[in-house]
Formats: C-alpha cells, sequence, structure tokens
C-alpha cells in the first residue's frame, strides 16, 4: 500500500505533462498560500521592525523605518520595564517544572504501562479526567488549596501546580510509548539481576529517549505559554512569568504608551520559542502527524 | 518510531508470587509521587468545586453556608453571565469551523493538489507554507493577542494603514476591537489564524495516511479537485476533523487568554465577554468564589455537552469508521 507521495518531489518526467488547468490550479494555489503565508508573517515582521522604533514615530507611521536603528526599546525592556526579572522567573519556573513532569510522569507511565496491579484502571480514568475538565473549574479551590499550604504567590507552588496539570498529558503519552519497548532488553536486565530501579534508570529511561523528547517539547511549550494559571496563583509582582509580565506590561502601555518597549518585549518573548520551533520543527510535525497531542 | 503494538504478554510482571520488598518500594515512589501530586493539585480541586459552587462563599468571612443550586438559578438570571455563554456559543460554532475548513484546504492543496498526471502530489514548494503557518502554534496565546491588539490598533495600527494604502477609505481611525459589530469577528480571527498551522499539519498527516491508489481511481472515474476533495478525502479524515473540532471547541469555550489580550473589559456592549473572563473576575476581583465556581461547573458542563454532540453528530452521519462514500 503506497500512500501519497512526498509533497516536495518533483516529478521530472511528468513535469512536461502539466495540462493548461493544471498550471491554472496550481498558479491559484500557490497565491492562495501565499497570500495566508504573508497575514501569518506580516505581523512578526512589523512586530520587529517596530521594537527598533520610537514611540513616536510608532505612532507616526506603522510603515515608516526607524531613523535609527538601536536597541534601546530592547534595553528598557529588559530592564526597567522587568523583563529580566519575569525572564528568569520563567525560566526558574518553566526549567524546575520540565525536569519534574518529565521524571515523575515517566515514572508513573512506566508502571502503569509494565506491571499489573489493582487501581490501574482508576488511575488511568482519573488521569483521563485531569486531560478533560477545564482548569478553570478548580482554579478557585485550586487557589485555596496553595493559600493553605503556604505555597501561593511563590515559585514553587506554582512549579507545582504546573507539574501536576502536565501530568496527565505526559503519562498518556508515554504510557503508549513504554508498552511499545521490546520485552527482551528488560528481561535480560532482570536476568541479570539488575533491579527494578536499575533497570528503569539504567535500562527503560535511556530507550524512551525519543518519546521523552516529544513529551518535553511539548510540555515546555504549554508551560512556557501558560497563562491562567500564573496569573490567579501568583499574584507578587516580583514573581511574574513572561506571560503575565507581557500582560501586565500591555495594559500599563494603555495609557503611559510605551510602545516601543512593549514591541522589544514581544520579540523578547518570541525568541525562545522560535529558536526551539526552528530546532525541532521536524520533531514537532511529525509527533502532531502520529498523533501525539490526543 | 514504532507504536503500541499490544497484546504481547509481559512475563514478569504477570507472576503471580508475592511481590517482593524491593519491587513494593520501588511502586509506592514510583506511583506514589506522582499521584500525590496530581491528587493534591488537580482532583482534589476538582471535587471540591463541585462543593464551592453550592455554596454562598464570599471570601472575606470564613465561613459560608450550604445554599443547594441558587447559584446556578442566579446564573440563569444573570445577564451578563448570560450573554457572555451566547458569546463562548458563537465561538465555539465559528472557530471550528472556520479553522478547520482553512486547515484542510491548505492541506489539500499541499498534499494533492498537484498535477492530474504523474504520481499523485501536492503542488511545489508546500513545505515552506507549511512550516510558516505551523509557527503561530508557539507562540504564547497572550503574545499573539498583544500583537494583533497592535495591529487592529485604530490610528497606529497595521490593519488600518494597509487598507487605508490600498485605497479604501473609512478606515482611517476605524477601531475594530471597539465597534460592536466587528470587535467579535476580529477576535474571532485571531484564534483561527493561531490555530491554521497546527490543524494543517495534522491534516496533512492524515491525508498522507490514505492509499494513493484510491485518488488514481477517483482520477480515472473523471473526478476533479474538488469533488475528490469533498467525496475522497473528507470522509477518509472524518475522525480527524472529529478531534480537531472537539479540540477547537474546547479552545474557543474557553477562550481567556486572548479576549483578555485583545478586550480585558468584555469588549463594547460586551460583545466578546467570555464565561472564563467573567468566572475570573468574580472570583478574583469581586471575591465572590461561590459562585465564581458555580460558573466553573456551567463551563464544564458546557465544555462536556459540546464534546457529546460533536461525537453524535460524527456517528449520526455515519462516521466513526473508515469508509468511502458512495
Amino acid at each position: 500500500m503506497s500512500a501519497v507521495a512526498a509533497d516536495e518531489s518533483v516529478d521530472t518526467e511528468t513535469r512536461n505533462d502539466r495540462t493548461g488547468g493544471d498550471l491554472a490550479v496550481e498558479a491559484t494555489s500557490h497565491v492562495l498560500l501565499a497570500i495566508w503565508t504573508l497575514i501569518v508573517i506580516v505581523p512578526f515582521l512589523w512586530v520587529v521592525l517596530s521594537s527598533f522604533k520610537t514611540t513616536k514615530e510608532i505612532l507616526a507611521s506603522p510603515f515608516s523605518l526607524p531613523a535609527h536603528w538601536s536597541f534601546d526599546n530592547y534595553v528598557h525592556a529588559w530592564t526597567d520595564a522587568g523583563i529580566r526579572q519575569f525572564f528568569l522567573n520563567t525560566v526558574i519556573v518553566v526549567g524546575v517544572a520540565l525536569v519534574l513532569v518529565m521524571l515523575l510522569g515517566a515514572m508513573c507511565a512506566y508502571v502503569l504501562a509494565r506491571f499489573q496491579f489493582p487501581g490501574a484502571r482508576v488511575i488511568y480514568y482519573l488521569m483521563l479526567a485531569g486531560l478533560t475538565f477545564p482548569i478553570f473549574l478548580a482554579i478557585v479551590p485550586l487557589f485555596f488549596v496553595l493559600k493553605n499550604v503556604g505555597l501561593l504567590n511563590t515559585l514553587p507552588g506554582l512549579i507545582m501546580v504546573y507539574v501536576a496539570f502536565a501530568l496527565p498529558f505526559t503519562v498518556f503519552f508515554l504510557y503508549a510509548f513504554f508498552k511499545s519497548l521490546p520485552d527482551d532488553v528488560y528481561e535480560a536486565a532482570l536476568m541479570d539481576g539488575a533491579g527494578d530501579w536499575r533497570t528503569f534508570f539504567q535500562i527503560m529511561l535511556p530507550m524512551a529517549r525519543p518519546g521523552m523528547a516529544t513529551v518535553a517539547i511539548f510540555n515546555f511549550l504549554g508551560l512556557w505559554n501558560q497563562f491562567l494559571l500564573p496569573v490567579a496563583l501568583n499574584t507578587d509582582m516580583s514573581k511574574y512569568v513572561l506571560t503575565q509580565g507581557m500582560a501586565e506590561f500591555a495594559s500599563q502601555a494603555g495609557y503611559a504608551v510605551d510602545f516601543g518597549a512593549l514591541f522589544a518585549a514581544v520579540v523578547i518573548t518570541v525568541v525562545p520559542v522560535l529558536i526551539v520551533f526552528l530546532i525541532f520543527q521536524r520533531r514537532l510535525e511529525g509527533s502532531v502527524s502520529q498523533g501525539t497531542f490526543r | 518510531m514504532t507504536t503500541t503494538t499490544g497484546g504481547r504478554p509481559r512475563p514478569v510482571a504477570r507472576s503471580r508470587r508475592m511481590p517482593s520488598l524491593e519491587r513494593l518500594s520501588f511502586m509506592a515512589v514510583f506511583l506514589g509521587l506522582p499521584l500525590a501530586i496530581f491528587l493534591v493539585f488537580v482532583i482534589y480541586p476538582f471535587g471540591q468545586a463541585l462543593y464551592f459552587a453550592m455554596t454562598d462563599w464570599n471570601g472575606f468571612s470564613p465561613s459560608y453556608n450550604f445554599i443547594g443550586l441558587d447559584n446556578f438559578t442566579k446564573l440563569f438570571h444573570d445577564d451578563t453571565f448570560m450573554k457572555s455563554l451566547g458569546n463562548n456559543i458563537q465561538l465555539a460554532i465559528v472557530v471550528p469551523l472556520v479553522t478547520i475548513v482553512l486547515a484542510l484546504a491548505i492541506a489539500t492543496m499541499v498534499t494533492v493538489g498537484g498535477p492530474t498526471k504523474g504520481n499523485i502530489r501536492g503542488i511545489r514548494g508546500s513545505g515552506f507554507y507549511r512550516i510558516v503557518s505551523f509557527f503561530p502554534y508557539t507562540v504564547p496565546a497572550i503574545v499573539i493577542g498583544l500583537i494583533w491588539a497592535q495591529v487592529y490598533d485604530p490610528s497606529a495600527g497595521l490593519l488600518n494603514a494597509t487598507l487605508t494604502k490600498i485605497g479604501l477609505s473609512g478606515f482611517e481611525d476605524f477601531a475594530w476591537l471597539g465597534d460592536p459589530r466587528t470587535a467579535m469577528p476580529a477576535s474571532m480571527f485571531v484564534i483561527i489564524w493561531s490555530f491554521v498551522g497546527f490543524y494543517t499539519v495534522l491534516f496533512v498527516a492524515a491525508i498522507k495516511g490514505i492509499p494513493a491508489e484510491i485518488y488514481e481511481a477517483a482520477r480515472m472515474d473523471g473526478a476533479g479537485r474538488f469533488r475528490t476533495a469533498i467525496s475522497v478525502t473528507l470522509p477518509l479524515v472524518r475522525d480527524n476533523v472529529q478531534t480537531a473540532y472537539i479540540y477547537l471547541g474546547i479552545t474557543a469555550l474557553d477562550a481567556f487568554v486572548y479576549m483578555q489580550a485583545l478586550n480585558p473589559n468584555g469588549g463594547p456592549d460586551n460583545t466578546t465577554r467570555t464565561m472564563s473572563q467573567e468566572l475570573f473576575n468574580t472570583a478574583f476581583r469581586k471575591g465572590q468564589f461561590g459562585y465564581a465556581t458555580a460558573m466553573g461547573v456551567v463551563l464544564a458542563v458546557v465544555t462536556l455537552l459540546f464534546a457529546a454532540i460533536v461525537f453524535a453528530a460524527n456517528r449520526f452521519t455515519g462516521g466513526g469508521e473508515r469508509r468511502l462514500r458512495r
């Protein structure tokens, strides 16, 4: 069964066979796709351009080039507007939460996938519930859970919540992955006298690396972009994460109008995800294709 | 990458011996730690929400009364909330529909839209289009909202400047997000814009999984591109469409981030206010925690209902199993 041929392959034999209709359709398709591409790309380019302009220039004309290409806006956003602090907070929260959720998620998925014990099904359905129900249902009680354990408005509190809400997705995907790993390596490890702990950390976890990488990328994007949880649970400005800082910045800018710095802050926020996207673009697309996100 | 094979015996784990001490400690740590966090921060709050929703708790007093379903009765007479519910329903109908149509159209062009002779393939240069349109998916939603708030800005925004430049009059200072007629469509467009690329990639994968013979057969039978897309592609990717519809619907029923960035105060005449914004304000600005949680319950119920309706609609129209429509 041959699937539809790869889209980028140019079949030279048939090149000359294009009919007039084909050419017309191809031209129309290109025009439509190019328009959509422009609609996607132009706002980003405009933001980058504007981030080099002074607020005065931004308000004067959306299209004009900056009189001086300077990084003043970036310096201003980074230091005065607090983006540096927000950036640092985000790196800490997302970094620690990512490591924790990958480790705990892998452990949980491994046990669920490779051992049989009473209650496994219950755990499975609880995880499914965690994936299905909107966070909004939990947000108010969650606020008080954190308050009662003294973790409200703290980075550790935010980290725990990030881990907890990223867990179901992580477990579901890695569950399928651990199930698909071959048994013979596992058996060999046991034969050699390796215990459960060593088997997991030295044999099974390294074998699951491709799956782990994919889930880690999706978790990174999800956590880096998270908005509701920090806005509700982390209201101390010195502990803001980037997304919160951006919202705060914009609501101030409405009157104080420092659009130059706002555009610079947008660029600073987008660059890390752009880098992740460009490096892992193939893996991201590949895993969407395999239905990871289900 | 291999996928689940299933049905394979897992020998050691199946043995009936008493588990060793090492195994017990291993299971306790490996299951116990993640589950404890999950139960405390996810399941417990979900459970509590159902109870809070039936109290008059306002957050300032330590005590509160159980008032049954009063909060829900109050909700259905709350004009602002009902308006928000209506807005969310509009969002849940329009956003998935437009996103899926656009994504399917792009996916079709880049996979099977190529020449009518030779191999079944897409048009040239399709990889580029796919990569570019996927990118917004990775950008934080709040940032997307802020970028578009600037694009829509009446006087300094990109959109009005462009429209004026190409000779359209009346757009010099048109407030896209401030006019009750355009605030909602403009907001919807932002959400659609950010998701088209992601679902394009999903549909591209689904279409590539269709055997080329089916397309060749359709071509021999004289089906044109449009006919092929409607009668061959669509029925064969309908389960993917269902998944996409549910995910997009859930996003649209939330929509919190986008609306907070575009119109934090609900827009002109509350035309873009959503249940999520209403819930957030009621809880964290007004401190009416019991009432806000009741809104959360309604939001959850609407979300589940939505998913059920999509499943039922797909089943009812003959989906659920992959087959070709004659």
